[in-house]
């Protein structure tokens, strides 16, 4: 009967020990976790590979050249290293898909926290206004926010973090009642334990994993939203490097010089793989009854 | 009863899981004989191995991760089970060899009406060619034979108490008039006063039918009411095997595991004690102990307990105690 | 079941009331005025004032808002402040190209993706499996619109196969379906695989191997209908956002669909066009969930009595 022979895991430092385990068994979750490293790295040393003012640097006479040692993926039409934008563009495009995701989870998750464990008509109001925001095309809803903000990074962050409240929310408020539904829960409530202790002490610690797992394929998605914001010229405005809008830039030259466009969208897929590899990875560690 | 035909016959049988965690070994060379008409209980805790039986002799093990072991063998009317190809397990499943699982919650299909659900088994099995009419009719008699009205086969399964869903469980296994029936907890997850109701219900079948049965629990009562002879599991071995009347009998020899079972229950005759549970737990069937596996939590637990080497087993006509205590005892 | 499918849609009511209000508020806060945008810079600033008072632009915001809803229970969406034509002839110039573009991919997706998400499930730890589920999983981090440029160098600039821009006959929306229906084949693939592996676990599943049923039955009969439900909630969120998240899709091939349209509308700040726009794509969207609820109820008896107890 081995589907049925449970571990008890005493410790809770032996649980968060055995999920890092079985998440290093899985090598596909583990190369997103290197590939992810090697962006963060880039990301916060990019001023040490490249100085920002070459990803600026236009120089006419040097447009449109496909990679060579000197500029290894090439030039742009004004002239600019592509690979030294793509760096710096790291910046942006990950600010803003942490970011949005970062403080819209704290935000939809305090919500959906209140919605998913007081439960009633808290919840049913709660879940009926943001049911609408959700019934707006989560794009169209965006745009119209960055264009009320005015077109900067900071309020890209802004619009995509409003707009995706709802999900946020959701995906906490379905985590939460996964778990307040269980019968450990209810013994607490009987032992007479406060909320507040019962929330921080039972709730969260349980319904922290599928957040997490959420949160990571969500800040992929940000990225993806971000790019294609700025791809249809809205958002982050040239000159400052994106890789979105570098795409947008290079869209017009891409038949006749495809490097211009191949390289900035293969960073943008390759964050994101990242992303979800370690998000697919990480569900798996924390619910390995759902791999045999 | 000894001379009478042999319908399963186990011999040898081993099945182990093949998990991340390691070799789990559920089951442990077991053997036992059903005949013609005849109940075997399958007794012991959770995780006994006696899901693992039952699922090898259906061959339904899981397919990644379950194995049966080399040299086992498992003879249904004479015919070998072990190394028949899926194909020709469809047609002994649900015809020859029917199964009754634990939870009847779960167990039927929550998007079919239960008399499609009946009808699939007969369909499936439907050799004479018979036309659907003749199955749809076979359908009604079955749902009244279990104590449903007929008319109630166009529902659906949440439609239905937990202990009709059984009694429609029951239903389906019995469809094509199976030879044995495996009924793996049938009453464990229904109300004590269902439970009877079931377990009269499955004994006027099967007296009806002639079927024979394998019924596992955990539950000494039901084996009691139910059973001709009496198989207790532990950690994968049957430790002591037995007609009723011997595992029964106090005067007998038994093996301590089985004195603990008897013991753990409430007594009604006589002034009320406190209960003896076994002291300890199953042992991790991924890390078995050495020598005889109830060694931890047997209290008469000797040095030669503890090391691997050939467990004495005391014979007495078909009572078989797997123990190195009933050294003395034996004849 | 009648009964139930009127009472969502009173409910939608409500709904489409709050969505207006939402983008109309949003919309408010954006700088610019009609007056200009229809007269241009060049007008003088009484004719822009004369024509803002004329458009009710200067009304206190709910005043515009409970006009702008008085007219929309009219069936009248205003008109756009750029062209000056009807917003409901605009956007249903608009929609046959966005509709080509999402029911074909969306179909391309959906069968695509259950398929493979069945055989990965079936055959877990397959290669096929590893194959579906790691194609899926890099569809899903490429952009849309990435893949739509990569596709025209390859099958419209190296192999000259396929018209990379417009939309002329249909070959002008095979690539554009592809790219569209990419992420939504990721999506299916890997919703109908999770769903099916958890299914497939079940003890109806077993029961019905007991009674010596073929395997290829036990999938496509008791399996895959259980599994189904989350599927099609996934269609129908995906069908509802590519009739308005097709954007940068219609970008990358200039499209003349809703997306580019209201792009339009966003940057000129024409905000009838955006609301009328808005309007309908919500409207589509909590439509197409009612139908997916309809055919839970169709699938599954269990939500079916719900339905109809209440």
């Amino acid at each position: 009967m081995g589907e049925k022979n449970v571990k008890i895991n005493l410790k809770k430092q032996s649980q968060a020990k055995e999920i890092w385990h079985r998440f290093l068994k899985n090598k596909t979750a583990v190369l997103g976790l290197v590939i992810f490293a090697v962006i963060m790295l880039v990301v916060i040393f990019a001023d040490l590979i490249v100085s920002y003012d070459t990803a600026l640097a236009q120089n006419i006479l040097e447009r449109l050249q496909g990679p060579s040692g000197a500029h290894i993926f090439g030039t742009d039409n004004f002239g600019r290293d592509i690979a030294a934008r793509i760096i710096h563009g790291s910046r942006n495009s990950l600010l803003v898909g942490i970011g949005a995701v970062a403080i819209g989870i704290t935000l939809g998750g305090l919500l959906g926290a209140i919605a998913g464990y007081y439960g009633g008509w808290l919840d049913t109001i709660i879940g009926r206004v943001l049911d609408t925001v959700m019934s707006i095309p989560l794009m169209l809803l965006v745009l119209t926010l960055v264009t009320a903000l005015g077109n900067s990074l900071v309020n890209v962050l802004l619009a995509m973090m409003i707009a995706n409240i709802p999900h946020y929310m959701r995906i906490v408020r379905a985590a939460i009642l996964s778990v307040v539904g269980q019968d450990y829960i209810e013994a607490a409530k009987a032992c007479g334990t406060p909320s507040y202790k019962i929330i921080c002490k039972h709730v969260i610690p349980n319904a922290i994993g599928p957040i997490i797992v959420q949160a990571t394929m969500a800040v992929g998605t940000m990225i993806l939203n971000a790019a294609g914001i700025s791809f249809i010229g809205m958002g982050i405005q040239p000159p400052t490097p994106e890789w979105g809008a570098m795409l947008n830039e290079g869209k017009q030259f891409m038949t006749m010089y495809p490097h211009i466009v191949i390289f900035p969208g293969v960073a943008i897929g390759l964050t994101a793989l990242a992303l979800n590899l370690m998000g697919d990875g990480l569900r798996d560690a924390l619910d390995p009854k759902l791999k045999d | 009863m000894e001379n009478s035909k042999k319908v399963l016959e186990v011999k040898n049988l081993s099945a182990v899981y093949n998990t991340e965690a390691g070799v789990v070994k559920a089951v442990n060379d077991i053997s036992f004989t059903i005949h013609e008409k005849e109940t075997l209980g399958l007794v012991g805790e959770t995780g006994a191995g006696k899901t693992t039986t039952a699922l090898s002799i259906m061959q339904l093990l899981p397919e990644k991760t379950g194995e049966i072991k080399k040299g086992s063998s498992i003879m249904y009317n004479g015919d070998e089970l072990i190394g028949k190809s899926q194909a020709e397990m469809r047609l002994i499943r649900g015809a020859c060899i029917s199964m009754i699982f634990q939870d009847p919650m779960t167990a039927l299909n929550p998007l079919m009406t239960v008399g499609e659900q009946i009808y699939e088994s007969l369909d499936i099995h439907n050799v004479n060619n018979k036309s659907k009419q003749e199955l749809e009719a076979r359908v009604d008699e079955l749902l009244e034979l279990v104590g449903i009205p007929a008319k109630r086969k166009i529902n659906y399964p949440h439609e239905f108490s937990g202990g009709m869903k059984q009694r429609i469980v029951i239903a389906i296994a019995l469809a094509c008039e199976p030879l044995l029936l495996i009924a793996d907890e049938p009453t464990t997850a229904l109300d004590v006063t269902i439970q009877a109701q079931v377990l009269n219900l499955m004994r006027e079948l099967k007296e009806k039918l002639s079927t024979s049965m394998i019924m596992i629990t955990h539950d000494l009562g039901v084996v009691a009411q139910t059973c001709d002879k009496v198989a207790v599991m532990y950690a994968g071995e049957i430790v002591e095997y037995g007609r009723i009347e011997d595992i029964f009998d106090r005067e007998k020899p038994h093996h301590p595991y089985t004195i603990g079972l008897f013991d753990a229950i409430p007594s009604l005759v006589g002034e009320s004690t406190r209960l003896k549970p076994i002291d300890g737990l199953m042992p991790d069937p991924a890390n078995l102990p050495t020598g005889c596996h109830f060694n931890p939590r047997c209290k008469q637990c000797t040095e030669g307990c503890k090391k691997d080497g050939e467990m004495y087993i005391y014979r007495d006509g078909e009572h078989m105690i797997r123990c190195n205590l009933m050294k003395g005892e034996g004849k | 079941m009648l009964k139930y499918i009127g009472r969502r849609i009173l409910v939608l009511i409500p709904t489409l009331l709050a969505v207006v209000f939402i983008v109309l508020f949003i919309m408010n806060l954006t700088p610019g005025d009609p007056g200009t945008l229809i007269l241009g810079e060049q007008a003088s600033r009484e004719e822009i004032e004369a024509k803002n008072e004329e458009l009710g632009f200067n009304d206190p915001f709910p005043v515009r808002y409970v006009n702008y809803v008085v007219d929309l229970c009219q069936g009248d969406l205003g008109n756009s402040w750029k062209t000056g034509r009807p917003v409901m002839g605009e956007l249903l110039s608009r929609l046959p190209v966005t509709a080509t573009l999402a029911i074909g991919s969306i179909l391309i997706g959906s069968i695509v993706g259950i398929l493979f998400g069945i055989l990965s499930a079936v055959k877990q730890y397959s290669f096929l499996d590893f194959a579906g589920t790691t194609i899926a999983m890099a569809l899903a981090s490429f952009p849309g619109f990435w893949i739509g440029m990569m596709l025209i160098l390859f099958f419209s600039l190296y192999l000259r196969w396929l018209p990379s821009f417009g939309a002329g006959d249909l070959k002008h929306f095979i690539l554009p379906w592809i790219t569209a229906a990419c992420p939504l084949m990721a999506s299916q693939l890997r919703m109908t695989r999770t769903s099916m592996l958890e299914v497939i676990r079940a003890d109806y599943i077993r029961t019905a191997r007991a009674k010596g049923q073929k395997e290829s039955k036990v999938i496509i009969q008791h399996a895959l209908r259980n599994a189904l439900l989350p599927v099609i909630t996934i269609m129908g969120i995906n069908f509802g956002a590519s009739l308005g998240g097709t954007v940068t899709i219609e970008t990358v091939f200039t499209l003349p669909g809703v997306g580019s349209l209201i792009i339009e509308a966003i940057r000129m700040k024409d905000v009838p066009l955006v609301t009328g726009a808005t309007v309908m794509l919500a409207t589509f969207f909590a439509l197409i969930m009612l139908v997916v609820d309809v055919m839970y109820a169709y699938i599954d008896p269990r939500i079916k009595s719900r339905y109809t107890r209440k």
